[in-house]
């Protein structure tokens, strides 16, 4: 019963590599990503091994430093910022908008091929020796002391970068040019607003980056000073240059999670979202204002005190959009009707732990208590709820929630249920004694800490055991279903929204005829269950 | 397919012509000693010169207002960098 | 006559659809590059705060002579690429690659010129490091004005040469007559790219070449 659908439109492994469907590229870049998540999680594991104790005897202080760097690297860069984007992104964006490809297939396509330059550069790097400057490069360490190899992974991320100014590129004149008749903005699916915001953040933010790792080239190679003090330079300039992108790209990696999550949650709960348009316009919001709190990030770097002052007023107002939100996602569980399927389990845990990391970034924005916290591990735990508690786990709830429709399989429910609440505890345990920790004055970066601290860190490293455990499962049991799943109906779950009306999984080129799109999205009801 | 119009000779050749002028005019008042007013009428020449080619020669003028917005935003962005990165400097 | 019509991509509709998104896709890809740049200008503008002194010494030992004979060329650039579009909308093909072919002239005089200037300056003791000049080192910044005025106007004339490079390729194909009055899409965009290139040498101009004069 094999009907021709995108995934056998063609078998040879030529097909895939020059591919022109997003569908396909979106699956390339899934096992891409996959794989580098899995790097970054393998010196993540030698982290948590090393501060089990408190002695520093399981590395040096050089590779644990190389370790935190290139973790940070390939987690933010070569896996949160790609990762919706450009899996569920890609597939998923032309088919909810009623399109038959993106507007540039061939752009897509060199976005993948950049994005494995970039991330061939980053393996060299490691090969060869590794970085030690952190994923924040900062200087004068990145420019004039580090014997580590800042220009190979500089290269690598340079480069990686463009694949996200491509795809952003190509998400914002699709979204603006190839809406089927019918689809006006204000019918389009929260995951696709968000993917337009993560877009417009992507394309403005990146090139930024870009510039200021090529000024550190310029400064490493040429002994030019752009950002040398004894040559009339300021370190914190290149702070603010850098942040001026990293911040808002954490909105990259959480407003397409945030995205996710709205689908799933008005599914499983059978409800329309609560207040739409308060939703949109809070994407739009954290898009932007997320450009205007950057240096929140250098309360104590020595910027001038009234620029803290502000950047820090202005964290706490992004802050609200976030919140609304929450409230929303809240407000459109109440009185919906309920089912706690593995992506469900995703998407709550989501809001529980976006929630954590939210208010403690709270915490962090006042700049009084973030003078004591910075630099501790409770800055780590902060974003680390965000990133991975939110972030990541959006992301698998999405790979969950849509799995049918791009593999055309079903999974096994019970074990992604168990799976998936095995990772919210494992997550917990792992990071919430980081906060007390960070609280009581350990540093972050360090590879061996006080005794007092130990008992913390144990939990946390037995977390992290429990966290590896539920990341590996699901690559087990999806894996397992695309030999012996069931296979999937065109709308396992009933849910609404043009991706669902496609055969599971979607022909090549999406639609035959132009789809018809619904008067409003989320016209779900609690009581036709 | 857009196929306007086309436009004169005339009018690029006039654009060219005030083109011509500003520069005339930001070179000229490089010379007259208006301390920080320097920078900022060099900067409003310069933007000037910019709307010129970007109206009549990038021909945003026959654009929807879409391609408006995209064209000014970054622009726009450059501001959210620039201003409270000077700020900092500026308030130490 | 030629009545080239493009090829219209299996994602879009119509050709119309089709001209939009492209015409979107490089006014987005234009306003990565004013980012690119803007962080350029915003090391720029912080320095220049910290250190008016230093650039205003610098500037004085730019050539405004040469800087702003660069300008006139690029400025004037700019009208003979818009004239070209121009020309293909009236299918004048010879006229087009004629006036393609000038544009292209321009950026090499202004690359030809250029080069000049930082052969002078290499002499004159204007590169940053070791050989730069010590009385001017002993103002503070001075030596980061030049610093930025190399990175700066070098990425341009990077941008610059990848616009020649785009120039030649639309010569060839108008030579090949892909494009007619109803399609020239390339030209526009490689149109746009040009225009841009000028926009950021007119603030680039005033900002190196003109700081103090008096």
């Amino acid at each position: 019963m094999s009907e021709r659908s995108f995934l056998n439109d063609g078998v040879t492994l030529r097909s895939w590599l020059i591919t022109r469907d997003h569908k396909r590229i979106a699956i390339l870049f899934s096992i891409a990503i996959t794989a580098f998540f899995f790097v970054g999680g393998l010196a993540a594991t030698w982290i948590r091994i090393e501060l089990a104790t408190p002695k520093g005897d399981v590395v040096s202080a050089d590779t644990y430093n190389k370790l935190f760097t290139i973790h940070g690297i390939v987690m933010v860069w070569f896996f949160l910022i790609p990762s919706i984007p450009t899996t569920l992104g890609n597939f998923l964006l032309p088919i909810m908008i009623g399109a038959r490809d993106l507007a540039f297939p061939r752009l897509n396509l060199a976005s993948f091929y950049i994005y494995i330059l970039g991330g061939i550069f980053t393996l060299i790097t490691v090969i060869a020796g590794g970085v030690d400057t952190g994923w924040t490069f900062y200087t004068p360490y990145s420019t004039m002391f580090s014997n580590s190899y800042v220009l190979l992974a500089a290269a690598g991320v340079f480069i990686v970068g463009f694949s996200s100014i491509f795809t952003g590129l190509n998400f914002i004149v699709t979204v603006h040019t190839m809406r089927a008749p019918g689809m006006k903005w204000f019918r389009m699916p929260l995951f696709v607003w968000a993917m337009y915001s993560t877009s417009i953040v992507m394309v403005l933010a990146t090139p930024v980056l870009a510039m200021v790792l090529a000024l550190i080239a310029i400064e490493r190679i040429a002994g030019i000073g752009i950002f040398d003090p004894a040559l009339g330079g300021d370190p914190i300039l290149f702070q603010h240059l850098f942040w001026f992108y990293s911040h808002p790209a954490v909105y990259i990696m959480v407003l397409p999670a945030m995205g996710v999550v709205s689908e799933i949650i008005t599914c499983f709960a059978r409800k329309k979202i609560f207040g739409y348009k308060f939703m949109v316009y809070a994407i739009a919001a954290i898009g932007v204002i997320g450009f205007m709190v950057w240096g929140h990030h250098m309360f104590v770097s020595g910027q001038s005190m009234y620029s803290g002052l502000v950047f820090s007023l202005l964290s706490f107002l992004v802050a609200v959009p976030s919140a609304i939100k929450v409230f929303n996602w809240t407000a459109t569980l109440y009185k919906g009707s309920i089912s706690f399927e593995a992506p469900m389990i995703y998407a709550l845990g989501f809001v529980g732990l976006f929630l954590i990391g939210g208010l403690t970034g709270l915490f962090l924005a006042a700049a009084a208590v973030d003078v004591h916290l910075t630099q501790t591990y409770f800055v780590v735990a902060h974003f680390h709820y965000i990133m991975v508690g939110g972030a990541v786990m959006a992301y698998l709830g999405g790979i969950h929630y849509w799995w049918p429709k791009i593999t055309g399989r079903l999974y096994h429910e019970r074990s992604a249920q168990l799976s998936a609440a095995l990772m919210f505890c494992g997550f917990n345990l792992t990071f919430f004694p980081q906060f007390l920790l960070g609280y009581l004055g350990m540093p972050r970066r360090y590879h061996e800490y006080a005794d007092r601290f130990q008992m913390l860190n144990v939990l946390s490293s037995a977390g992290a055991v429990i966290l590896a455990l539920a990341y590996v499962a699901p690559l087990v049991y999806l894996t397992w279903s695309l030999f012996r799943g069931e296979r999937a109906p065109a709308n396992p779950w009933h849910a609404k929204g043009l991706e669902w009306t496609v055969s599971s999984p979607p022909p090549t080129h999406n639609f035959a005829h132009p789809p018809t799109v619904p008067d409003e999205p989320y016209s779900y009801s609690p009581e036709s269950r | 397919m857009s196929n306007p119009s086309v436009r004169t000779l005339r009018l690029y050749l006039i654009v060219w012509l005030a083109l011509m002028a500003l520069v005339a005019l930001t070179v000229a008042s490089a010379y007259v000693k208006l301390s920080g007013f320097n920078l900022v009428t060099s900067m409003l020449i310069s933007a000037a010169k910019t709307a010129l080619v970007m109206t009549l020669y990038m021909e945003l003028r026959r654009e929807h207002g879409t391609t408006v917005v995209f064209a000014l935003t970054g622009f726009f962005w450059l501001i959210l960098m620039i201003a409270p990165t000077v700020a900092d400097i500026a308030t130490r | 006559m030629n009545t080239a019509t493009e090829r219209l991509h299996e994602q879009f509709d119509t050709s119309r659809q089709q001209l939009k998104a492209s015409k979107l896709g490089m006014w987005t890809f234009l306003a990565t590059e004013v980012l690119l740049f803007g962080a350029l200008f915003c090391v720029y503008s912080f320095y220049r705060f910290q250190y008016p002194q230093g650039y205003a010494l610098g500037s004085k030992h730019t050539d405004v002579v040469l800087g702003t004979i660069e300008t006139i060329i690029l400025l004037t650039s700019s009208l003979t690429m818009a004239l070209a579009i121009r020309a293909i909308r009236l299918a004048q093909r010879r006229t087009s690659i004629a006036l393609l072919l000038t544009t292209a002239a321009f950026g090499v005089s202004f690359l030809a010129i250029h080069a000049t200037e930082y052969v002078h300056e290499w002499h004159e003791h204007l590169f940053p490091g070791h050989t730069f000049d010590a009385t001017l080192r002993a103002v503070s910044g001075t030596e980061m004005f030049f610093t930025l005025y190399y990175v700066m106007t070098g990425l341009h004339a990077l941008h610059v040469t990848i616009g020649l490079t785009v120039l030649l390729v639309l010569v060839e194909l108008t030579r090949r007559n892909r494009f007619s009055p109803t399609y020239f899409t390339p030209v526009e965009l490689g149109g746009l790219y040009w225009h841009l290139v000028d926009i950021v040498w007119i603030f680039l101009f005033p900002l190196f070449y003109l700081v103090s004069r008096t």
